[in-house]
This record gives structure tokens, C-alpha cells and sequence, in this order.
């Protein structure tokens, strides 16, 4: 499996092999729990369990769950913050899962994160254009001062900001313009992916459609640039995405187009997180159907036995607590894992 | 409908070192019984701060400078905000939850005795009763094994589930007003609809009056009948739900329904963002708060202080000199 990716690339049904940027194979990354004076590895939490999907040049794809479903863990091993347990992943063609550290550095200028707090992810000492231009220096991209300044005030251009403020400190700027300069500095080695784990849910509902849009923005005037969109609101990542993978207690449950997703849900899970969406339209609201579950999300340390889902499942049958059902292909380009679809 | 409360003209401001923030500038509203009303906004609008006013929770360096707040027909602002009056009212027939279940509720007492307190405070039970009385509220809210989850503490407890324990709180003095500020943002979707759903039909069966104070629209449109939109310290519009999100009338309310993406757009739909942010509440100027970021602006925003709210429709007012629809064509 880990044979420099030559491999990988022409399985499955998918034959645009040089179009994948991204083929994530059997993902698990396991938390240990230790215990006691000499820290012995008592459990694991299986944050992302068995996780397959890929991406192509130049799509969105958005991951969306609930807290606790391991969608941010799969971002974060992506960019390797986190070291995989076990599977694989091939990024433009090199498997990078069990690369070293040292190593590292090329393949992280090629992918950048865009993190969910515009206020903690900040260096509150460094100035905006320090913070904007940092990744350059750190990759060695640019070798004269003045190239370095012109591309800083390029980026705030890129991102609406005015590069005169990039003197200013960090406090001195507001939520919206702060993720600016979040998305700025993730842009500034020319990336070809980018992951934004839950990007504008730290902001203002009139501030958030200003961010999305300048996310789609950027997206189809750079034509290498892929998203990873990770939010718990679907109706953002639907709006964002063109492909969606539906995440439940560290596996996807189901994935398709975005379009796709929302006309023919297949997954009981999908369809209630669908129903759960309110809709700002009263009129539909009245008529519409709503699936509400019972019981909270168990917990990933000991997870229910077969499909992970069953125990609140509006339609489980007892096999359903049996098998852990596969993600398959019900029909051109819809993954399902269910045994009932 | 009877009118159980109403609230006129109420103002409230913070006084900073930086200067008057004006958090409720002249705001009025009603609720009758029974009802379900929604107040919305994004942050730093006033809407949290309105509701903390009714339940007179300001504290220095805020105050409540002016206003009425007639509830059951006496005015709240007649008595001391701690004074026996206030404390008889406040949790037992006016409850309120809060964004944070975690830190509404104290880490070091169990949740049977938080929800005793009340019931032996208020309701003057004995410790047995209100002990079965407890047990009875959370099984009400679905909280499994009652019994034996009364002696836990509030960290045992996952957030959804703390959060019908503040239901099961707020609604164990049988309140005829529960107002409910933001009480699933810190939720998951799923948890939400279930939390949301507990409160309507928990409302329903107290035959209590519901202020859901929150930012999401969709929220709103499903459980409210009657709507507040606020901005700046101000109510913009208000209406009947289905006029609000029917015929909206105020360029923030058009503003705000048109930039959330919905699930049920259409594709490759574009958000039509609100430019700009919102004021700063210090020395605000007299004209409408919103014209920097208004796209319907005539001369007249500019030059005359902001409008009161003049009705448009049935029970559907709004504070501005322009009519949308007629600025399209």
C-alpha cells in the first residue's frame, strides 16, 4: 500500500488518475489513553476510524458532522499535525502518511489551514504583514526584501484588505478582517489545497456570506486551488461544496454531490441532518417533515458494535448491530454505508 | 391574545471608560400569552441585553435609564432590582436560559439540589417533595434514569443534556414567560432540533409564553410567531413571522435573509453579502444606524434623524423611509 502512490491511483472506478490531487485510503488516527503512574495505554479513542475518499484538482469538497465525528482530525492528519494510525495518504502523487517530519516542509508548502478562530490563531505580537508573510520565509520563496513586501500587499489585495494596514497588530482588526488575514497568509506559497476547518462559524451572520464568498472567489480565479471545507452546517458546506461526505462518529456515512446529497439522501443519518436544518422560510417550515433523533452521539472511546450509527437509528434492524456496513457505490458517483440502502 | 408583557421604550447603556454604549436604545415590545416570539440579531444588537433588562440582571457599569416594563400589570421598574418583588419574580414566573450551559450552572452542587433550591425557595416545598418534584421535571425533559442522575454533577452531563436541565430548571416554578437566550448555539444540529422541539412542546404544556433570542434565522421561522429584528440598540422591524420572511420591509432584515445560504437554494446561487460592519454603539450619530451599509439609501437617511417605527401592514412595522420594493424597480 505504500508504494509512492503509482498504485493507488487507478483503483476504484475513477480513471481520471492525474486529476486526483488527493487520495485518502483506510484513514484511522487513534488517540491512546494512558492511565496510571507508568502511563500504560489503557484504550483508544478512534477519533477517525476507516476513513476513504478523494479529492480532485480544483473541487471543493466539504466534510461536514457533528462536534466529536472526527472531521477536523481528518483535516488535521491531512496536513499531518496528527500522525495516522493507519491507512494512507497520496497527495499529488507521493504518499505523505508515514513520511517523516524532516521531510515534511515541502509537501506542507503545496497544502495550507485555514483554522475556525480568527482570534486564537493569530500571533497577537506579530503584525498583520509579518503574520501574511511568514510561510515565505519559512519556505525560502522570496529572496529580496522588496519582493517580499510586494507580494504581502498583493495578498491583502487578494483578500480585500487594504495593504497599508499591514503595520497593524492583530487586536486592531475585526473578526471578518482577521480571517482575511487567515486566508492571506494560507495563500501565500501558492498552495494547491487549502483545508478550512469551520472558517466563519466564529463569525456574524452578515460577516460569514462576505468570507464565503471571498473563499468561492479565490477558488475559481486560482485554477490549482482545492478546498477541503469542514463545518457543521450543512447548509453552508452544501452552498460551498460540490462534492459532500457525510461524517458520523469517525466514519463517513456518505458521500456524494452536493446536489445529489440534499434531492436523494440514502443515509438515515443524512436525511435527519437534513430534517434538523431549519429552513428561514416559514411557509415551508410549516409543511415540512422533521426527523428528530433520540439519544446523543456515543462516545468514541467505546463505540456501539456494526454500524455506529444503529442505536439511534430511525430505521435499524437487528442486523444492523451486527455488520459494520461498507461505503458502496449505489449509483454513479453516491456512496452509501448502509446494509438498508 | 392577552398581553402578559410589555416593554416601553426601554433604554439601557453601558458606561465605559471609552464612553456611553446606548446596548437598548428606546426599544418596545409585547408579548401575549402563550405566544412564541423571536428576537434576532447578530451580536452586539441589543438582544440579550433586552431580555437581561426585563429580568433586571444589569449590573454596573450598565444601567436602565429609562422605560416600563408592565408585567401581569405592574411595572418592574417600580422595585429594587434585588428587593423582595423582583427576587419573587425573577425564575419563577419570568425564567430564562442562557447560552452557556455550563457556566449557568454551578459545578459544585448537583443538579438535584440546583433544581431543589428552586422549588423550595419559591414553591416553599418540603425537601421530599420537592425532591420527587425534581424527578418528575427531568424526566419530563428526557433525561434517562432520573432518579439516580439527580445526585450528578452538572460535568456528568453532556451539553445537550445540561441544557435540558436549565429547561427542566427554568420551567420548574410553572413561569408564565421563559425566555431563552440562545439556547442551542453551543449545540449540535441534531441536539438543537431535539432541544428546540422539548422547548415548544415544554412551553405548550406549562401554557407559558417563549422569547427565543437568537441570530439564526431558520430558528425562528420555524418555532416563532411574531418576530423582533434588531440592530444597533434598535428594533428595525417587526412583524408576523410569515409577513417578516414574506414581505421583509427593512433593508437589514433583506440584508440578513438574502446572506445565509440556505439548504434548499438553488445551485450556484451567490450570497449577496451585507457590506461593511456593524457601528460602533459610542456617540452613535442621530440618522439610521444602518445607512453606511444600506444599498437602498436615499438623501433623506443622510440628512433626518432615524424614523420611529411606522406601520406598514398588519401588525408589521418597520424604521425606515424607504420602501424596498418600490427602490427595485
Amino acid at each position: 500500500m505504500n508504494s509512492q502512490g503509482e498504485v493507488e491511483m487507478n483503483s476504484g472506478s475513477d480513471m481520471q488518475g492525474n486529476n486526483i490531487i488527493l487520495d485518502v485510503k483506510n484513514l484511522k488516527v487513534y488517540f491512546p489513553v494512558l492511565r496510571g503512574l507508568l502511563r500504560r495505554k489503557v484504550a483508544d479513542v478512534k477519533a477517525v476510524d476507516g476513513v476513504t475518499f478523494h479529492l480532485k484538482r480544483n473541487e471543493i469538497l466539504g466534510l461536514v458532522g457533528e462536534s466529536g465525528c472526527g472531521k477536523t482530525t481528518v483535516g488535521r492528519a491531512i496536513i499531518r499535525l496528527y500522525k495516522p494510525t493507519g491507512g494512507t495518504i497520496v497527495f499529488e502523487g507521493q504518499d505523505i502518511s508515514t513520511l517523516p517530519e524532516k521531510d515534511l516542509g515541502p509537501v506542507r508548502r503545496r497544502m495550507s489551514f485555514i483554522f475556525q478562530d480568527p482570534y486564537s490563531s493569530l500571533d497577537p505580537r506579530q503584525t498583520a504583514g509579518s503574520i501574511v508573510g511568514e510561510p515565505m520565509f519559512t519556505h525560502k520563496m522570496v529572496e529580496a526584501r522588496s519582493e517580499y513586501r510586494d507580494r504581502v500587499d498583493e495578498l491583502f489585495r487578494t483578500v480585500g484588505l487594504n495593504p497599508d494596514m499591514g503595520d497593524r497588530y492583530p487586536h486592531e482588526f475585526s473578526g471578518g478582517q482577521r480571517q482575511r488575514i487567515g486566508i492571506a497568509r494560507a495563500l501565500a506559497c501558492n498552495p494547491s489545497l487549502v483545508i478550512c476547518d469551520e472558517p466563519i462559524s466564529a463569525l456574524d451572520v452578515s460577516i460569514q456570506a462576505q468570507i464565503i464568498n471571498l473563499l468561492k472567489d479565490l477558488q475559481t480565479r486560482f485554477e490549482d486551488l482545492s478546498y477541503i471545507f469542514i463545518a457543521h452546517d450543512l447548509a453552508v458546506v452544501k452552498h460551498i461544496s460540490v462534492r459532500i461526505a457525510v461524517m458520523y462518529l469517525g466514519h463517513i456515512v456518505e458521500i456524494t454531490g452536493s446536489r445529489e446529497l440534499y434531492r436523494n439522501p440514502l443515509h438515515p443519518y443524512t436525511k435527519a441532518l437534513l430534517s434538523a436544518i431549519p429552513i428561514p422560510d416559514p411557509y415551508i417550515e410549516e409543511t415540512r417533515e422533521r426527523i428528530i433523533l433520540t439519544g446523543e452521539v456515543p462516545t468514541p472511546l467505546n463505540p456501539p458494535p456494526g454500524c455506529v450509527f444503529h442505536r439511534r437509528c430511525p430505521v435499524a434492524t437487528p442486523d444492523c448491530s451486527k455488520v459494520i456496513p461498507e461505503l458502496k457505490e449505489v449509483s454513479p458517483d453516491h456512496l452509501v454505508a448502509c446494509i438498508r440502502s | 391574545m392577552a398581553t402578559i408583557l410589555e416593554v416601553k421604550n426601554l433604554h439601557t447603556q453601558f458606561n465605559t471608560d471609552a464612553g456611553v454604549v446606548k446596548a437598548v436604545d428606546d426599544v418596545s415590545f409585547k408579548i401575549g400569552e402563550q405566544e412564541i416570539v423571536g428576537v434576532v440579531g447578530e451580536s452586539g444588537c441589543g438582544k440579550s441585553v433586552s431580555q437581561l433588562s426585563v429580568m433586571r440582571l444589569i449590573r454596573r457599569p450598565g444601567e436602565i435609564t429609562s422605560g416600563q416594563i408592565l408585567f401581569e400589570g405592574q411595572d418592574l421598574m417600580k422595585y429594587e432590582a434585588n428587593g423582595p418583588e423582583m427576587r419573587s419574580i425573577r425564575g419563577a414566573k419570568i425564567a430564562m436560559i442562557f447560552q452557556e450551559p455550563m457556566t449557568s450552572l454551578n459545578p459544585v452542587l448537583t443538579i438535584g439540589r440546583q433544581l431543589t433550591e428552586m422549588l423550595e425557595l419559591h414553591q416553599n416545598m418540603e425537601k421530599d417533595a420537592a425532591r420527587n418534584r425534581a424527578v418528575e421535571l427531568l424526566d419530563m425533559v428526557g433525561i434517562p434514569k432520573a432518579e439516580t442522575r439527580l445526585d450528578d454533577y452538572p460535568h456528568q452531563f453532556s451539553g445537550g443534556m445540561r441544557q435540558r436541565v436549565m429547561v427542566a430548571m427554568a420551567l420548574s416554578c410553572n413561569p408564565r414567560i421563559l425566555i431563552a437566550d440562545e439556547p442551542t448555539t453551543s449545540l449540535d444540529v441534531t441536539t438543537q432540533a431535539q432541544l428546540l422541539e422539548l422547548m415548544k412542546v415544554m412551553v405548550g404544556d406549562f401554557n407559558s409564553s417563549l422569547i427565543l433570542v437568537t441570530h439564526n434565522l431558520g430558528v425562528v421561522a420555524r418555532y416563532a410567531q411574531r418576530i423582533y429584528i434588531m440592530y444597533a440598540g434598535r428594533i428595525v422591524e417587526s412583524g408576523r413571522c410569515k409577513d417578516i420572511f414574506g414581505k421583509p420591509r427593512h433593508p437589514y432584515t433583506i440584508g440578513l435573509l438574502s446572506c445565509v445560504p440556505r439548504i434548499d437554494e438553488k445551485e450556484g446561487k451567490t450570497l449577496s453579502s451585507i457590506k461593511g460592519l456593524p457601528p460602533d454603539l459610542i456617540d452613535m450619530p442621530r440618522n439610521c444606524a444602518f445607512l453606511p451599509r444600506c444599498s437602498y439609501a436615499i438623501e433623506r437617511c443622510r440628512v433626518e434623524p432615524w424614523p420611529d417605527l411606522e406601520p406598514v401592514g398588519d401588525d408589521h412595522f418597520t424604521r425606515c423611509f424607504v420602501n424596498p420594493e418600490e427602490r427595485q424597480r
